[in-house]
């Protein structure tokens, strides 16, 4: 939404300085991604490098993204780290169902991505079989690097999310 | 006693039931008959102190009659000796568990049924271990494909074709030299 031109802020000069005018959308995703909270869905190796990222040397609270909870409900990205064998791949998904939105996805690694080495009965080839993926990240395991590398993506394409518009649509309906 | 003489020993004991042996670098095998695998395992256990069931495995000869053989790896930390039984399975036998003589061979015949399919006569709790129940293939079985078959049970489980575009582990089972046989990045057949 515009503001129509003439509208003014009520103007106090006190307090000249300390507002900062800009759209909801890029508000509502600067605070999004600055604060994502990561279910790490750790299914082999991959999770080892994930976790390694987490700690002091990588260290992904720099970039707001340490918070990983172990409860789907309190999460807002699935690191989906490791072999999804299809014994594995519906636990994924009702994990993954119980995530509130608005939420992400990144499939890290060879395996996540499309099953690796693994072509076999056993494994689900790649995750965005069964959920959406937002993030691929090439690697078998990828380095730390690379997922923070991913992660910082995700972030970027949050910033670009018309996120009001997508996930407030009744609202949105009902003001129009 | 060492290994040698113990599958003398077993040679007198059982006679004809031993059907060969075997020794191949220092490794002791002993080709018996299925009926007498069981009690020559529980001979072993406790006349000849092998107190821990290393492992137990199967093998698949397609196009072969017996079809199925199971191999036994025992082991004994009082002499430290390592012995190795195998038994072809005869058509529509079921084998002796051995599970109440060794308790961790329960899990072992549970993959084996799970992966091949091997049925096991007295075993206490004969369900899949990887697989889900209800999983309608036996996965090492020589005729089932690398990539896998399609496979639906709503709610638990479900499996498809693997795509192996040239894969990077193709196997040629039955080819005529173990460079052919080594799994490897080629077309599949």
């Amino acid at each position: 939404m515009v503001a129509p031109a003439e509208t003014h802020a009520a103007y106090d000069s006190k307090i000249e300085g300390n507002v900062v005018f800009t759209k909801l959308d890029s508000a509502v995703n600067w605070m999004r991604k600055n604060s994502l909270w990561p279910m790490p869905m750790g299914l082999a190796c991959c999770a080892i490098e994930m976790m390694a990222s987490a700690c002091s040397r990588y260290d992904l609270s720099r970039f707001g993204m340490e918070v990983m909870r172990f409860s789907p409900r309190q999460a807002d990205v699935m690191i989906v780290a490791g072999t999804v064998t299809y014994k594995m791949a519906l636990a994924v998904k009702r994990v993954w169902d119980q995530m509130p939105e608005p939420k992400w996805c990144i499939a890290m690694g060879a395996c996540a991505s499309s099953g690796g080495m693994y072509r076999s009965y056993a494994v689900l080839q790649g995750i965005d079989h069964l959920i959406p993926v937002d993030i691929y990240i090439s690697g078998c395991p990828p380095r730390p690097e690379a997922l923070l590398e991913g992660l910082m993506r995700l972030q970027r394409k949050i910033e670009g999310e018309h996120s009001v518009m997508d996930q407030k649509k009744e609202l949105m309906n009902e003001l129009s | 006693m060492n290994a040698a003489q113990m599958v003398t020993a077993l040679k007198e004991k059982f006679g004809e039931a031993v059907l060969s042996t075997t020794e191949f670098r220092g490794e002791q095998t002993l080709q018996v008959t299925l009926a007498s695998a069981k009690p020559m395992l529980k001979y072993c256990r406790d006349e000849l102190n092998f107190d821990y069931m290393v492992d137990i495995s199967s093998l698949d000869h397609m196009g072969q009659e017996p079809r199925f053989e199971m191999v036994y790896e025992i082991y004994g930390y009082g002499h430290l000796q390592h012995l190795r039984i195998k038994a072809q399975i005869p058509d529509d036998e079921e084998v002796p568990t051995v599970s109440d003589i060794w308790p961790t061979a329960d899990w072992h015949e549970r993959e084996i049924w799970d992966m091949m399919g091997i049925k096991f006569a007295g075993h206490p709790d004969l369900r899949r271990i990887l697989m889900w129940e209800g999983y309608p293939y036996f996965p090492l079985r020589k005729d089932f494909p690398l990539a896998g078959k399609p496979s639906d049970m709503p709610e638990v489980g479900f499996t498809n074709i693997a795509p192996m575009a040239d894969g990077p582990f193709v196997t040629s089972a039955g080819a005529a030299d173990t460079v052919a046989r080594e799994p490897r990045a080629k077309r599949a057949e």
